[in-house]
Order: C-alpha cells, then structure tokens, then sequence
C-alpha cells in the first residue's frame, strides 16, 4: 500500500493539522517570550521598553512566587496521593464480583464529568459554607463548631475538591489495567502459594506501574494549571494562601495588566511543565513502537 | 488466461534490497507456490504482482500485457489474505458481492454468482451472517468465495492456512486443490509450510533472503534439490547431512541423506554407522529414531513402525547409496 | 476463572461498594435533591431538607432568567462547533498517518502531543492580547478555534489510535476487489472507522464543554458558555441553593449522560492510547 501516490496524498492531509497546530505554538510561545524581556503594562500603552531579565528577578524573588511554587506543589502532590492511593483501592474493590457493578462503576465516576465551576461552587457552597453548608450542619448535630473550611484550610479545602473530580479518572484507568492483567498470572501465584497481599504486591502493582506512572504524568500535566477551582472557590486567598503558580500569572496579567511580568512567570511554567512533559512523551513513544 | 511473467523484477526498502532482480515464469493454469522461511520475500514478491507495493525495477507482464504500473484492481487478479481481511460490518452475502459491486455488475448476475460460489463453499446456510459470528474455516471459505466471484486471471494466495488449527488446515487444503482442480485458474500460494508447498503445487520456487534458490516440481525438488538449503528445507523430517571421512570418501563435501532413506538393523553391520537411540517417537505408521553416533552427530532414521526401536538401544544406519546427495564447500549439489 | 465465589463474600463487597459510591457520587445526588427544593428549604438542616416539598420552583426561575438558554446555546455552539471543526482537520491527518505511516509519523504525532502538554497559561498574554486586537474577546469564532486548537492534538491522536486498529488488509482486499479511494473511504474504511470516530466525538464534546481556562478568560457575556454563567454565581448568589443547584443540574447532565456511555473511550483517550 505504500505506494508514491499514496504518500503525496498523505502528505497533503496532514499539513493543515500540523501547520496550525505549529502557528498555535510557535506564535504564541514567541510573544511570550519576547514580551517576558519588555517592561509593558496595558495601563500604560506605548511606554514598553526593553528590560532584559528584571521581569524574571521580579518574578522570581517576589515572595508570592516562592509561596504560589510550594502551593502548587501541595496541590499536585496532594491530588495525586489522594487519587492513586485512592484509586488503587477503589479499581480492586470494583474488580471484585458484586451486585450491581455496572451501577456503581457509573457512580463513582461520575465526578470526572462534572465541569470546574459546578464542583467548585458546589463544594464551596453546599458542603463548606461554615453557615449552611453540610457540613456545619452535620457539626451542629454534634454540637461541634462549625470550622470555615476555606477560610482557615483553603488549600487543603481545593486539595480536597480538585482531588474528588480527578479519583474517578485515576480509579478508571486503574481499573482498565486492572481488568488487562493475565488471569492465569494470578492463577499461577496462587498455585505457587502466594497470599493474596503478596499477589496483590508481587503481581498486580507490578502490573499497574504503567498506568499508575501515566495516571501520574497526565494528571501532573491538568494540575499544574487549576485554575477555575481557585478562581470560584477562595481567589487564591486569603492573602496568597492558595495561589498557585497558574493563578498567580493570571492574576499579574489579567488583573494588574503587567504583561512583562505575566509572561515572565509564563515561561518559568512552561519550563516547569515541560520537565513533566518530557518524561510523559518518552512513555508515550515508547508505547508507540509496541 | 493468467500467464504471469516477470522480468528483472526487484524490490528496495530504502536502500534495504529486499527482492534482488529476478524473473520468473508462472504459465496459464498453473498451481504455483512460493515458500521460504519467514522474512525470505515471498510475500514481498506475492503482493508486488497483486501491485499492492511499487516495483523498484524490472517488468511485471499478465497475459503479455505489462502490468508493472498498473494499480491492483486493474489487474484481474484476486487476493486471499492471511487474516482473511473480511469487512467486519458487511455480511456473508456483501462481502461476496463487494467486487461484483465494484465491477458494476448487475443484480442478477451478482446473486447467480453468489449462489454458485455459496454452494460450491458450503456457505449457503451463513450468507446473511456477519464475518464475526464465523468460525475461522468459515471465514477462509468466504474469503475464497470473494475472490472467486470475480473470476479472476489469478488467485493469489498469502499464507491462507496459518491462522487455522492443524486438522482444518488439512482440509482446506484439500478444499484449494479441489477448487484448482476445477477452475483450472492460475493460482499463486505463499506458505512458509514446506508440506502446503509439497501437497498443493505443480510448480514451487523456494526463495532466501530475496533470491530463488530453485525452481521445479515437488518430487523434482524432493529428489533433485539444487543446494543443500533446499534439500533441508523440503522434506520432513528434515535431511541429514554428514561430513568429513564420509563425505570425502563419496569425493563431496558434505553428504545429505533422508531419513526414509537409511536402513536401520539392531545387529551390527559391516560399514555402517553405529549409534545409540536417544529418543524414539512412534507415530503408528512409523516410527522417528533420534540416533547419536560417535561418528557422525546426530542422526535421525524414519522407519516401519513395526520395527520395535527404544531409547537406549544401539543401532546400525546404512544411508541407501542410490539416494545419497552430495553437496561441495559452496553447498551446491554435485551430480 | 470459573470459579463460585462464596455467597456472603459478595453480599460483603456489594455493601462496601455501594457505600463507597454513593458516597463519591453524594454531592450531585445533593444538588439534584436541592434544585427540587424551595430556595428557604434549601438551606435548612439535611434532615429537614429531605422531607421538605418537591418543587420545579427553581427550574422555572433558572429558565425565565432569559439569559440562562444563551449561555446553554454557548456552550453547544462552542463543544460542538470545535469538536465538528476539530474533525474536519483531524480525520485526513489521522487517517494518512495510520495507513501510509511514513519514517516521521512518531515523531509529527509525538510533537502534536507536546502542543497539549504546553501550560495554557504560558500563552495566555499573547492569545488575549491577540484576540484583543483582532476583536474576538468575547466571540463564539474566537473560542471555537481556541477550543479546535487544545483539542486537536487529542482527537487526532484518538483517531489513530482507532485507524491503525483497521487492519490494512482489508484495506488492500478493498482495492484488490476494484474499489478506487472514492469506494475505499465510502464503503470500508467510514463504515469501520465510525465507532472510533463517534467516541473521539463524545470525548471531545465532554472536553469542551467543561473546558473552564480559556472559557472564563476570554468570555464576558456575549459568547459566555454555562461555565463562566456557574462561575458567576459565586457571590453573592451563590446563597440561593436552589437555583443554583437546579442551574448546576442543568449545566451538567448532558455531560454526565455521555460521559457515562464513553467510559471505554475516554480511559483510551485521556491516556492518549497508553492503557486501553
């Protein structure tokens, strides 16, 4: 089939795709970058100088920064405990023979689906809301106070929320692999004498390690830049409590119009991200030659 | 008609030469079988006469006609695949119908000819099925009924059997050569199985790494092969082959010898080799001996199976001499 | 794996695995109770709010308000449109790389992936800034390339994923039995791609209609969709529970019902085919 023909034809039906996907990155990715060396704020058009690297010492020695780097941290690192150790155990309970599998399955991920805004003022809202929310109601009861979640833990508060939508995508892809592991693997350590821990730690995990590692990567790659969560939920406050790093160039471009130092904190995210990126390419290429 | 004849034909990958130049005739009529072990090109070359790969050099003619730049559907041929390649979403029935459809033959016509071919394929019962819900004979039938329904110059045929289980694999083979039999169409067969190409062909050509090691009928290659590749590769089990003191004595290189050729005795005999019996496997029909010998290696011995022979036992080979083939350094065959 | 399994063992696991469930599902089992409660029901005590009366009172509301069916057009127009859009550009390219895979193909597939792997809010000066000057802040056109564009790389990645499953023998098959490209692509390869190609399309529905970056950044009201209309009942509505919940239904449960029916998929396509 791999005729002269064909491949001129092939040829032709994939430049449209990669000549815009290569404007979509280059154009911007370029702008970015020059930008980041000017001094240009939209509040004061046409004073925009060149500055050289004083937007990325402001950036980076502004102690907003350091604190919006540890939140984003917390919040990826946190998810992603919650989500794999979460959903490890989840995807082994749902690979157990039950009633109403299918039922429950459509329960637990149903979160995955929900948009940004909806779960984080529904969280916000209904359960945090020291006043009425279900949770003060359920403290009332008690005869607890009442404790104002996102006022007093706002990071751990959107840890938990940005972590309830994103175990339902690790359970899944979890229990995919689970279901694609060797029955007779299993059958064979049993035979063998191998308890159901050890063939839990000896063959399963081995087994998932692939997907735990893409849960990873992927995940990593979604967290790095919440933001509608934040926004909804405290605004990065109380003072810069839960910023991260994607909220914190929002704030500096789109709120004080300093386009320079925005974009400064732009490239210093894409630097971060790609250090994920490369690791999730490499197992993806990798896949691809199988 | 289906006469396919080609000249100088050659393959690159790149700068990779997967098909040195080579040329071959198949004439009208003819049960041809190209075979070879994995990787030997025989597929290369199958799916360059179907015109589904581009020839890097040479001329490939049907009937006369060059065909060389022709795409596949022009050329009047018709293509069995190894993984059937059925369209999974059509039935039995528009599977069969697809190159009629295509011909822009009439309706008519079409359901005479599946009919025919859903007959003579004992698919009549499993035409309105999908391909999914057919068994993998079944499937192989069906795609054998597209093929035909075209009648087409040529079959060619790309190692149609090896997704069957052994006992099926017998009887479409029997079910192929019948259909040759009566359509008495050109048929092309690629197989690495050297019984396929022995039971099936008229003509088989043994290819290696791109080259034609020979040409000829099957007992022509069975009692004449040209080198010592393709007298190892035809024939089961395979030939033995002997050298030093042995061969030198019979002015060869290398001796190779059948192993229905050799008489077997359990008393000693003058000039034979001795051996004792590793392992013996007894068919019913025959028995397998696995002989070690001090003298020449290894030895395997096909006899009666009768002939009561166990592990253990020590036995005397004498290789027949109107059957013995010598081979010189190259491998070549002195005659 | 024929094997009983013991009786009270299940019975065990079903309680465990309901309760986890509902549990992980309770919050919008939550709001769909609320978005049929009155607003000063609403906010009473769990207890109360179960027993209190059932009212489409909310719905209502949530409708009258004339704006709500444009946000809710917004965000169809924009799923569907950059989906649509997405795949005009995507099937051919997807489709040359699964059946005429040339020495580069891993890597253009690869680097479309890096696109994706790009932090949005690396570009986001330059891409408002733009928008700005071209006038598309705030337009359907605008969103629906930017949406095209953060997609692209995950529908035709999908698509291959898809294509390369059709095995190329039947494609040869089809043009051994005489069938040119216009009969190839008409009979064999849509009619076995369209299961691929309906989920790639559910996904990147889902995808777009949850999208909520450049949806909030580069909206304000006119080409607004449903997530920058929840966003904005943060405060000070956000206090009336009712409304909010029944607008939450609302905004979510198209999505919810396809996400459901595209579980499969979307394990293939979140991991760009690295677990299936």
């Amino acid at each position: 089939m791999a005729t002269k023909h064909s491949r001129a034809a092939a040829r032709l039906m994939i430049s449209p795709a990669v000549l815009l996907l290569l404007g979509w990155m280059i154009v911007p990715l370029a702008m970015t970058l020059y930008f980041s060396f000017l001094r240009y704020n939209l509040l004061m058009p046409g004073m925009e100088e060149w500055t050289g690297f004083l937007n990325y010492q402001y950036f980076l020695t502004d102690p907003a920064f350091i604190a919006s780097l540890i939140n984003t941290l917390l919040l990826v690192g946190g998810v992603l405990i919650i989500t794999i150790i979460g959903g490890i155990l989840l995807a082994l309970l749902l690979d157990q023979p039950f009633f109403g599998q299918g039922i429950v399955r459509i329960l637990v991920i149903a979160p995955f689906f929900v948009m940004p805004t909806v779960s984080a003022l529904v969280w916000k809202n209904m359960f945090l809301n020291p006043v009425n929310g279900l949770f003060a109601h359920v403290a009332h009861f008690f005869g607890l106070p009442a404790y104002d979640f996102l006022a007093q833990a706002p990071l751990a508060s959107i840890i938990g929320i940005v972590a309830w939508q994103w175990l339902p995508f690790a359970t899944l892809i979890l229990l995919t692999a689970l279901q694609s592991l060797d029955q007779e693997q299993l059958e064979a350590a049993e035979m063998d004498g191998a308890s159901p821990v050890s063939r839990f730690f000896h063959i399963m995990l081995p087994h998932l390690a692939r997907a735990i590692t893409v849960v990873v990567l992927i995940q990593t790659i979604f967290l790095l830049s919440i933001f509608a969560e934040i926004l909804v939920t405290t605004n990065g406050g109380p003072g810069v409590a839960s910023t991260n790093l994607t909220y914190l160039i929002y704030v500096q471009s789109l709120l004080q119009f300093d386009v320079g130092g925005g974009s400064a904190g732009g490239v210093v995210a894409i630097i971060l991200a790609n250090i994920v990126a490369i690791f999730l390419m490499r197992m993806i290429g990798k896949n691809l030659e199988a | 008609m289906g006469k396919i004849t080609l000249e100088k034909v050659q393959k690159k990958f790149g700068d990779v030469e997967v098909i040195p130049p080579l040329d071959l005739t198949i004439n009208d009529g003819e049960f041809v079988v190209f075979v070879g072990p994995s990787g030997c090109g025989k597929s290369t070359l199958l799916r360059l006469i179907a015109g589904l790969e581009d020839v890097s050099g040479g001329q490939i003619r049907i009937d006369g006609e060059d065909a060389t730049g022709m795409p596949p559907a022009k050329r009047g041929l018709a293509m069995v695949f190894q993984s059937y390649a059925l369209y999974p979403h059509m039935s039995v029935r528009k599977n069969i119908a697809f190159p009629m459809r295509m011909a822009g033959l009439s309706e008519a016509e079409q359901k005479k000819r599946i009919d025919a071919a859903a007959h003579a394929l004992n698919l009549t019962d499993y035409l309105d099925r999908k391909p999914g819900q057919l068994s993998g004979g079944q499937r192989q039938r069906v795609a054998i009924g597209r093929a035909i329904v075209r009648e087409p110059s040529a079959f060619l045929f790309d190692e149609p059997l090896s997704n069957l289980d052994a006992a099926l694999r017998v009887n479409m083979r029997l079910e192929i050569s019948e259909l040759h039999q009566t359509l008495k169409t050109t048929m092309v067969y690629v197989t690495h199985d050297q019984v396929e190409a022995m039971t099936m062909a008229d003509k088989i050509v043994v290819l290696r790494a791109g080259h034609i090691e020979q040409v000829g009928s099957p007992l022509d290659l069975y009692r004449h092969p040209d080198n010592r590749f393709v007298a190892g590769f035809i024939g089961s089990p395979k030939m033995n082959f002997i050298e030093g003191p042995r061969a030198h004595a019979e002015q060869a290189h290398a001796l190779g010898i059948r192993p229905e050729h050799i008489d077997l005795s359990q008393t000693p005999v003058q000039g034979a080799i001795e051996g004792r019996v590793g392992v013996s496997e007894h068919l019913g029909s025959d028995t397998f001996a696995h002989v070690h010998s001090e003298e020449v290696g290894q030895i395997n011995v096909r006899v009666a199976g009768d002939i009561d022979v166990h592990a253990g036992d020590t036995v005397w080979l004498s290789p027949q001499p109107q059957n013995l083939h010598r081979f010189d350094e190259a491998g070549l065959a002195l005659r | 794996m024929a094997r009983a399994v013991s009786k009270p063992r299940k019975l065990v696991f079903t309680l465990v695995a309901w309760i986890i469930g509902l549990a992980i599902f309770f919050p919008i089992l939550w709001i769909f109770i609320l978005s049929f409660k009155s607003e000063g029901n609403a906010i009473a005590a769990p207890f109360h709010v179960l027993t209190s009366a059932f009212t489409l009172e909310s719905y209502h509301t949530v409708f009258e308000r004339s704006n709500y069916l444009r946000y809710f057009m917004n965000s169809v127009i924009l799923s569907v449109g950059s989906t649509l859009l997405g795949l005009i550009i995507a099937v051919p390219a997807a489709w040359a790389m699964a059946f005429v895979p040339g020495r580069h193909t891993k890597d253009v597939l690869l680097w479309m992936l890096s696109t994706k792997m790009l932090p949005p809010v690396g570009v986001l000066v330059p891409i408002y800034l733009i928008f700005r000057d071209m006038g598309l802040l705030d337009s359907r056109i605008g969103l629906v390339f930017v949406l095209t564009m953060i997609n692209l790389p995950i529908i035709i990645w999908m698509l291959y994923t898809y294509f390369r499953e059709i095995p190329g023998e039947i494609l040869e098959a089809a043009r051994m039995d005489g069938a040119g490209l216009k009969e190839e692509v008409l009979y064999v390869l849509t009619p076995m791609a369209i299961p691929g190609i309906a989920s790639t399309v559910l996904l990147n529905i889902i995808l777009a209609w949850n999208e909520a970056f450049w949806t909030l950044n580069l909206t304000a009201a006119k080409a607004a969709p449903l997530t920058q209309f929840i966003a904005s009942y943060s405060s000070p509505e956000g206090l009336f529970y009712a409304k909010l919940s029944a607008a939450s239904i609302m905004a979510i449960a198209p999505i919810l019902i396809m996400g459901w029916f595209s579980q499969k998929q979307l394990v293939r396509g979140l991991t760009f085919g690295a677990v299936k």
